[in-house]
């Protein structure tokens, strides 16, 4: 797999590596690494269960330029251990979130490609996950914001969910599925009537980026490639919202409203046709920039609130 | 302890904390102030209702204004593991409540958790683990996952990771990995009276995130200390 991205407007972000996404989003030849896999920073843990271990423990951090301003930048890579959090993986990333306090960059960009904690170091996961949570708070706090593309092959699951869902802004292509309980683990805790996990497009219109688009779970759908996710985290920083009560109390009143609003509903097309989308069936199959057209028709699904 | 049993202890003159339907919210009399209390009690499952409700009590603290601190008293399964609560985005809903404890402490309102029975994954990610600082009680049971479904997942033998538990906190479920790898602070006494012991942890509780360093003092994660501190010595921007 190439760590270069010669021609961003047609490199899948899906298919792409976590150093080629960074390569491709950032201005070019701006990135500069830290805690790089030549200083082999490699879980202690891993070897216990016999399992191979990567140099950079499947998470690839540093800073870089977008459009010339100074952003941290973290990169999980889904096809080393599904890009779980363990002990170092998390640590990183905690470390980052805690050094922009100092720095001051224009945003925190977090790639997620995650399938949560790493069951192999679960304990050292789980608690990273609350302290990346909290770190990214006081980053809001402190006026940083913290934006999370969504997009890769293990999506954002588990733990990785809680933190996109405490970042600013969430940018999401048709791949990136977002949800805390997967297909499967609810089907094995639950049975195949509850969910099936071997009907992908169940899959797609429940956890996938347009359904997360069209309930406000994330504020932009863009075309899976690498340019599309620049321009898009590009617009987001721009649009951060505050941490503050406000925005929680708008966040309060939007969640119940959900629950209000499409708390019956069995599937997502009917939360789809609720909302006003004519030909729920064809929302699937729509273009990035058809399916911009149809959000743009819809009753108000954008917000500040989150 | 029981939830009733803690309350009795916290607020020996009476309290106005009610349970329903598993989640628990209310407040009793704390330091010639009060104390208020949301919680998970019976090992129920925390979904997008049960979310949305603690997180409202929540910001109806910090509405308040003033200086009530927040305990977070945690007796829960995992998430509600549901098609419906994923369609309604249930990570939003967790992250919601998280971020609403992670507010009102920033905000002057202490947040104490205090795991007494079960909580797993993204419940205990939720409620106790976005507390300021965190306590068991001998008897609680919070982890990630439980050994059988470990074994599933890592398709190792049971009786293999069992073995390898005993001596690897960062993997095993328990409260004593939990206080090893620093996500628990202290583990109270059930024998002497909680509010005194609850006050002392208020007033110890760290300025900054800890929970690391005591991960590293105890041993369950031997390095997640050390390069957290590399990374922030080491980032400058480009």
């Amino acid at each position: 797999m190439s760590e270069r991205i010669t021609d961003p407007r047609a490199a899948s972000w899906y298919e792409a590596s976590a150093r080629a996404r960074l390569d491709g989003l950032l201005d070019s030849g701006s990135f500069a690494e830290i805690l790089g896999p030549e200083q082999r920073k490699m879980s202690p843990h891993l070897p216990l269960f016999d399992l191979p271990r990567a140099f950079d423990d499947g998470l690839v951090i540093g800073s870089g330029r977008l459009d010339g301003r100074p952003v941290l930048v973290a990169a999980q890579e889904g096809r080393f251990m599904g890009g779980a959090f363990g002990e170092v993986h998390g640590a990183k990333l905690v470390g980052l979130l805690r050094a922009a306090l100092g720095l001051k960059p224009a945003a925190v960009l977090i790639l997620f490609d995650t399938g949560g904690v790493r069951l192999q170091e679960a304990n050292a996961g789980e608690t990273a996950i609350a302290e990346v949570m909290r770190a990214i708070t006081e980053a809001r706090a402190a006026g940083i914001p913290v934006i999370g593309l969504i997009g890769g092959r293990a999506g954002a699951y588990g733990g990785g969910g809680l933190i996109a869902g405490t970042c600013s802004r969430l940018a999401v292509s048709e791949g990136g599925r977002i949800s805390v309980s997967g297909p499967e683990v609810i089907e094995t805790n639950k049975g195949a009537e509850e969910f099936d996990s071997r009907d992908r497009a169940l899959v797609w219109r429940t956890m996938g980026g347009k359904h997360r688009r069209l309930i406000g779970g994330a504020d932009t759908f863009v075309d899976d490639t690498v340019a599309a996710f620049r321009e898009a985290a590009l617009a987001l920083i721009g649009r951060a919202p505050a941490f503050d009560l406000a925005t929680l109390e708008a966040e309060q009143a939007r969640l119940e409203r959900r629950l209000a609003d499409f708390g019956e509903c069995r599937d997502a097309t009917e939360i789809w046709s609720r909302l006003g989308v004519n030909d729920p069936a064809a929302v699937p199959g729509l273009t990035a920039a058809d399916f911009d057209a149809l959000v743009a028709g819809l009753r108000e699904t954008g917000h500040d609130a989150r | 302890m029981t939830l009733a049993e803690i309350l009795a202890s916290l607020f020996p003159e009476g309290h106005a904390v009610a349970v329903e339907y598993g989640l628990v919210s209310g407040h009793g009399p704390f330091r010639g102030g009060r104390l208020a209390v949301i919680g998970i009690d019976g090992n129920t499952p925390l979904g997008v209702e049960g979310a949305a409700r603690l997180a409202g009590s929540v910001l109806d603290v910090v509405r308040q204004g003033g200086a009530t601190p927040i305990l977070v008293a945690i007796d829960s399964d995992s998430q509600r593991m549901s098609r419906r609560d994923e369609l309604l985005g249930l990570n939003e809903y967790l992250a919601h409540l998280a971020k609403c404890l992670l507010l009102a402490d920033r905000s002057g309102h202490p947040t104490v958790g205090l795991v007494y029975g079960h909580t797993a994954a993204g419940a205990f990610i939720a409620t106790a683990l976005a507390t300021r600082v965190l306590a068991g009680l001998p008897g609680a049971s919070p982890s990630v996952m439980d050994l059988p479904s470990v074994a599933r997942v890592t398709k190792l033998p049971l009786d293999r990771l069992e073995a390898m538990a005993r001596d690897t906190p960062v993997f095993a479920p328990g409260l004593d990995n939990m206080v090893k790898t620093g996500a628990v602070h202290a583990v109270l006494d059930p024998a002497q009276p909680l509010g005194p012991q609850i006050e002392a942890l208020i007033d110890g509780s760290p300025a900054a995130d800890n929970r690391d360093a005591l991960g590293a003092e105890r041993g369950g994660r031997p390095v997640a200390q050390g390069i957290a501190a590399e990374v922030v010595r080491d980032a400058r921007l480009g």
